[in-house]
C-alpha cells in the first residue's frame, strides 16, 4: 500500500495483558444546560481489547461516546492518548489521532461507491490534479481483503449494500484512517442475526490487529460473546468496570438498573378494572416489525417496553398510519380498520403523542390555543368550536403554566409543551391513546402530571398504550408489560414485574433461542438481501453459492 | 407449493435488482433516441426532413446556448444548491464582452476574459452569500440576479458594444452541420466530466450535495466546494453570454428574458441529476439539453401552437422527474428489518400449507 493517506494499523502490542491503555479518561464530566449528564467518569481502553460500555437509556453512554469522538468537549476531566493529555477539537481531529467512531446514523454517501466513501476527503491523486482512481480502488480492495471481506468490492455503490455491509464499510473507513480505537454505538441495533455474525468476525479481526474497540450495546449476549471488559454507567456515574469473566448476565442487569422511585408514581385506583378490548393488533408487520399481536382493553395501561430500535415506535407509527402495517389486522373497538393516514386514525378514535414533541407534536411558532385546536380544526371541523370550549379546562387540569393561551409554545418549558400536546389529543376524545415516551425530557412535576393523567384516562375508560424507555415508569404504571426485541414481541409480563425481568427480556439475556448462527463470512457478505433471503431461502439451496455457509440450525 | 415460491422469489428479486439498475444517463439517451425517431417520423409525414442541414444546425445551436448554462447549473445542483441568476449573467457577460471588444479584432481575447471574469465574480458573490451569509440559494441567486437586472435595465436600453467579425465566427461558423459553438460546448462538457469524475473538487461536490455533514466530517471544506461550484456555474453562463454576443454582433440586455434559468434547471433534472444533489452527471445534462433542443426544433418545424409547445415541454419534464423519483432508493427500505412482500416465515408457512 503506497498511499500516503493510508497506513497500515500498527502491529499488535507485544505481550498479553498489562498493556498500557491507549486511551485513558479521568474524571470526565459533562453538563447540558445545567443538567449534569456525566460525572467523574474514568475509563481505560487497551490495545486489542473489546470494551463494552453498558447502561440504561439515558445513563450517559452516548454522551461519553461523543466526547471520545470529539463531537462534545468535556466540562471536567482529562483525555489521555498514549499517555499524553489531549483534546479533540473536532471529530476529524479525533479521527486523525486514531480514534474513530461508528455512529448509529450512517455517515456514508449512498450514491457513491465503497472506495469513494472510504477515501472521501483524501482521495489519492496523480499528476497533481487527477484522482488516482485505480490506486483508490486497489487500496480499498486490499483493505477489504486484509479484513477478510474480499467479497465486498470497492466499486459497489453503497446504497445497494445491506445494512450490515454498510456498517462494515464504515468500519473499513475507520480502519483506513489507521484507527487504533474504534468505538461503535449499538452497531447491531439494525441488524438481523446473520448479519451480526459478519460484524463479530470483523471485530475479531480488528482485535487481532491490536485495535481497541469500545462497544456500546444493549444486547447482553453480544457483550458476553465479544467483550473482554465491561464498564457500567448509571445515571451519568461510573458504576463498575470488570473483566467479563468476573460477572454474569444477571449480575450485570442488576448493576445496570434499580433506582429508588418510591412515592413517585400515583397508585392504581382499585375500582378501575379493564373493560372490553379497545385496540387489537393481530399479526401485524411491515419492514420494521413482524408478527405482533396484542390487545389493549378499556381502562387499561399497557406498556410497550424494549430497547431503542426494537420496533416500539414503529408499532405506534403503524397503528397511527404514519408508516402503516403491510400485514395483519388492526381492530379499534372491535371493528377492523384500515388506517392509511393519521387522519383516518383520528377518525377511528386513536390519538398518538409522538416521541419528538418539537418536530412532530407542535407548531412551535403558534400559540397554545392554536396548537390545542390543531387536530380538531383539521379532522373534525364541524365540532371543533364546541369541543374547543373544553381546552381551557383541560389545560388547567394539566396544570399548564403559561402567561396566556396566546403564548407561543416555543417559549414554554418541555413539560408545559408536552401538556399542550396532551391537550391537543384529549379534546378529540380518543378511545385509544398511544403515548410514545411521554415523559422524555420533562421535569419531575410534569412527569407526575402525565402519570396522573394516565390514571384518569383509564378511570374514564380510555385504553392507554405507553411506550417508554424508563423502566421504573413502565413497572410502576403498567397493568401489563409487552416487551419488544428486534421487531418482534419478545414476551408479556404482568404488572409488578421487576426491572431486571423486563431488561432481561428486552436484551435477550439468558435466551438460548437468540443463539447466533455460525455463518461463513464471505457467503454472508455476498448476499445482498440478507434478512429476507436467508430466512425464506435456506442458503444451502441457493445455487449461486455452492457449498453454502455452515449453518447448523 | 408455498415453499417453492418462498425459495424462488427472493433470489429472483435479488438478481433482478442487480441487473435492473440502468443508469439515469442511459435512460436519457435512450429517451433522446426515441424522441428523435418519433420526431423524425412526424416531420417526414408532414413532408419535411428533421435531419436536414438547416434543422440540424438549428437544433445544435439551441443546444450550445442552453448547454453552456446547463453544464454550469449541473455543478451547483450537484452540490444541493441552485442558480437562478444565470439568465442575467448571460445578458451581463454578453454586454461586457461586446463593449470590451468594441469591434476591434485585437481585443477579442480581452473581451472573452472580461466577460468570463465578470461572470466568475458574480458566481463568487453567489457562493459567498450562500455559504457565509447562509442565505438559501434560491433567494441568494434570485437577489443577485435582480441586482444585475436592475443594472442592465437602467444602463443598457438597447444593443450595446460591437463584436468584431472574427468573433462572430464563434456564432455562425459551421463544420458540416455542426456549429463551432457546439464543439466548444462539448469541449466544456468534457472538461466538466473530467472535473466531476477525476478530480477531488468534483468528488467533493458529490459529497457536499449528498450529505454536507458527512463531507464536513471527512475533512472536506464544504464552503469552498460550494463557492467553486457557483463560480464555475456563472462562468459557464458567461460563455453562453459570449455566444449570444457573437450571434447578435452586439451585447444585449434582453436575453435574460429567454428563460435560460429555468430551462437550464429543467435540462439538468431531465438529465438525471437529483435536484437535492449528490447524484448526477454532465453527460446526462447534455442529454437533457439535447432532448429539449430536439423538442424545440420539432415544434418549430411543425409550426406547433406555442401554448401546446410549452404544455408538452412541461409534461416531458414532469414525466422524467416522476420516472426518476420511482427509481430513488428509499433509505428506510434499505434499513428494513423485515422485507416487504416477503413470504411468511418458513415455520408458520409450513403449518399453513400443511
Amino acid at each position: 500500500m503506497t498511499a500516503t493517506t493510508t497506513r497500515e494499523p500498527r502491529p499488535p502490542a507485544a505481550g498479553e495483558g498489562g498493556d498500557e491503555p491507549i486511551l485513558r479518561l479521568r474524571g470526565i464530566g459533562k453538563e447540558f444546560f445545567g443538567n449534569s449528564v456525566l460525572r467523574g467518569i474514568d475509563l481505560d481502553v487497551r490495545p486489542g481489547e473489546v470494551h463494552a460500555l453498558v447502561g440504561e437509556n439515558g445513563a450517559g453512554k452516548s454522551t461519553l461516546m461523543k466526547i471520545i469522538a470529539g463531537v462534545h468537549r468535556p466540562d471536567a476531566g482529562t483525555i489521555e492518548l498514549d499517555g499524553a493529555t489531549t483534546t479533540f477539537a473536532s471529530p476529524l481531529a479525533a479521527q486523525h489521532a486514531g480514534v474513530s467512531t461508528v455512529f448509529q446514523e450512517f455517515n456514508l454517501l449512498p450514491e457513491r461507491s465503497v472506495a469513494e466513501n472510504v477515501y472521501l476527503g483524501r482521495e489519492p491523486r496523480r499528476a497533481g490534479v487527477l484522482v488516482d482512481r485505480r490506486r483508490m480502488h486497489e487500496d480499498t480492495d486490499t483493505l477489504l481483503a486484509d479484513l477478510g471481506l474480499s467479497s465486498l468490492s470497492a466499486l459497489q455503490r453503497v446504497g445497494s449494500l445491506s445494512v450490515a455491509q454498510q456498517q462494515i464499510v464504515e468500519i473499513v473507513k475507520a480502519v483506513s484512517y489507521d484507527a487504533r480505537i474504534i468505538s461503535m454505538d449499538e452497531p447491531t441495533a439494525a441488524l438481523a442475526d446473520q448479519e451480526v455474525e459478519l460484524l463479530y468476525e470483523l471485530v475479531h479481526r480488528l482485535k487481532e490487529r491490536g485495535v481497541a474497540i469500545l462497544y456500546v450495546s444493549h444486547r447482553l449476549k453480544e457483550i458476553f460473546d465479544l467483550c473482554d471488559t465491561i464498564t457500567v454507567l448509571k445515571d451519568g456515574n461510573h458504576v463498575l468496570t470488570t473483566p467479563t469473566a468476573d460477572i454474569d448476565p444477571d449480575g450485570l442487569v442488576r448493576t445496570m438498573v434499580g433506582r429508588e422511585f418510591a412515592g413517585y408514581f400515583p397508585d392504581k385506583d382499585p375500582a378501575v378494572s379493564p373493560g372490553e378490548v379497545r385496540l387489537s393488533l393481530q399479526g401485524v408487520g411491515n419492514t420494521q416489525v413482524d408478527d405482533v399481536s396484542f390487545d389493549v382493553h378499556a381502562g387499561e395501561i399497557v406498556a410497550l417496553a424494549g430497547l431503542q430500535g426494537s420496533g416500539r415506535t414503529e408499532i405506534a407509527h403503524g397503528i397511527f398510519g404514519i408508516a402503516g402495517f403491510t400485514r395483519g389486522e388492526v381492530l379499534v373497538g372491535g371493528r377492523a380498520v384500515d388506517v392509511r393516514s393519521p387522519r383516518q386514525a383520528v377518525r377511528a378514535g386513536l390519538a398518538l403523542v409522538t416521541e419528538d414533541r418539537k418536530a412532530e407534536g407542535l407548531a412551535l411558532g403558534q400559540s397554545i390555543l392554536a396548537n390545542a385546536r390543531l387536530v380538531l380544526d383539521s379532522v373534525m371541523p364541524r365540532t371543533a368550536d364546541r369541543r374547543s370550549r373544553r381546552i381551557p379546562g383541560i389545560l388547567s387540569s394539566l396544570e399548564l403554566v403559561a402567561s396566556s393561551q396566546e403564548a407561543e409554545v416555543q417559549y414554554l418549558s418541555g413539560g408545559n409543551q408536552q401538556k399542550v400536546v396532551l391537550a391537543k389529543w384529549l379534546v378529540t376524545d380518543p378511545q385509544v391513546i398511544v403515548l410514545d415516551e411521554p415523559t422524555r425530557g420533562i421535569d419531575v412535576g410534569a412527569k407526575r402530571a402525565v402519570y396522573d393523567l394516565m390514571r384518569e384516562l383509564t378511570a374514564s375508560g380510555v385504553a392507554v398504550l405507553v411506550i417508554s424507555s424508563e423502566l421504573p415508569e413502565v413497572v410502576a404504571m403498567a397493568d401489563r408489560i409487552l416487551v419488544m426485541r428486534d421487531g418482534r414481541l419478545a414476551g408479556e409480563l404482568p404488572a409488578g414485574s421487576d426491572e431486571e425481568t423486563v431488561m432481561a427480556l428486552a436484551t435477550g439475556a439468558g435466551e438460548d433461542s437468540a443463539e447466533h448462527v455460525a455463518v461463513d463470512l464471505d457467503a454472508v457478505a455476498r448476499t445482498d438481501d440478507l434478512p429476507g433471503a436467508d430466512r425464506a431461502a435456506p442458503p444451502a439451496d441457493d445455487p449461486a453459492r455452492p457449498g453454502g455457509p455452515k449453518e447448523d440450525r | 407449493m408455498s415453499t417453492a415460491v418462498a425459495t424462488a422469489a427472493p433470489t429472483a428479486r435479488a438478481a433482478s435488482r442487480r441487473h435492473r439498475r440502468i443508469g439515469s444517463t442511459e435512460i436519457v439517451y435512450l429517451a433522446l433516441v426515441g424522441i428523435l425517431v418519433v420526431a423524425g417520423v412526424l416531420v417526414a409525414v408532414g413532408g419535411g426532413n428533421l435531419f436536414s442541414t438547416a434543422n440540424t444546425a438549428y437544433m445544435l445551436t439551441q443546444t450550445s446556448l442552453l448547454g453552456f448554462v446547463a453544464i454550469g447549473q449541473t455543478f451547483v445542483i450537484l452540490c444541493r444548491s441552485l442558480d437562478l441568476s444565470v439568465g442575467y449573467v448571460v445578458a451581463l457577460s454578453s454586454i461586457v464582452g461586446a463593449t470590451t471588444m468594441a469591434g476591434d479584432p485585437s481585443r477579442v481575447w480581452l473581451g472573452v476574459l472580461a466577460a468570463l471574469g465578470v461572470a466568475g465574480l458574480v458566481g463568487l458573490v453567489n457562493g459567498l452569500v450562500v455559504t457565509k451569509l447562509r442565505v438559501n440559494p434560491f433567494i441568494a441567486t434570485l437577489g443577485v440576479g435582480l441586482i444585475i437586472k436592475g443594472y442592465l435595465d437602467t444602463q443598457f436600453k438597447g444593443p450595446t458594444g460591437e463584436v468584431p467579425a472574427s468573433f462572430q465566427g464563434f456564432g455562425y461558423t459551421r463544420i458540416g452541420p455542426v456549429p463551432v459553438s457546439t464543439i466548444v460546448m462539448l469541449v466544456v462538457a468534457a472538461v466538466g466530466v473530467v472535473l466531476l469524475t477525476r478530480t477531488r473538487p468534483g468528488y467533493h461536490m458529490f459529497a457536499v450535495g449528498g450529505n454536507a455533514d458527512v463531507a464536513r466530517l471527512s475533512g472536506i471544506r464544504t464552503d469552498r466546494t460550494l463557492v467553486l461550484a457557483h463560480v464555475l456555474c456563472s462562468m459557464c453562463a458567461g460563455l453562453a453570454g459570449l455566444l449570444i454576443a457573437a450571434r447578435f454582433g452586439t451585447g444585449n440586455a434582453l436575453v435574460y428574458s429567454y428563460g435560460l434559468d429555468l430551462d437550464s434547471i429543467a435540462a439538468v433534472v431531465l438529465g438525471g441529476t437529483l435536484l437535492l444533489g449528490g447524484r448526477g452527471s454532465v453527460v446526462g445534462t447534455v442529454g437533457g439539453v439535447l432532448i429539449l433542443a430536439v423538442l424545440d426544433t420539432v415544434f418549430n418545424v411543425l409550426d406547433v401552437d406555442p401554448f401546446f409547445k410549452d404544455v408538452l415541454r412541461g409534461v416531458v419534464i414532469i414525466a422524467a422527474v416522476a420516472l426518476y423519483a420511482r427509481r430513488q432508493i428509499d433509505p428506510a427500505s434499505s434499513r428494513a428489518r423485515f422485507r416487504p412482500h416477503r413470504p411468511a416465515r418458513p415455520t408458520r408457512q409450513g403449518g399453513a400449507s400443511a
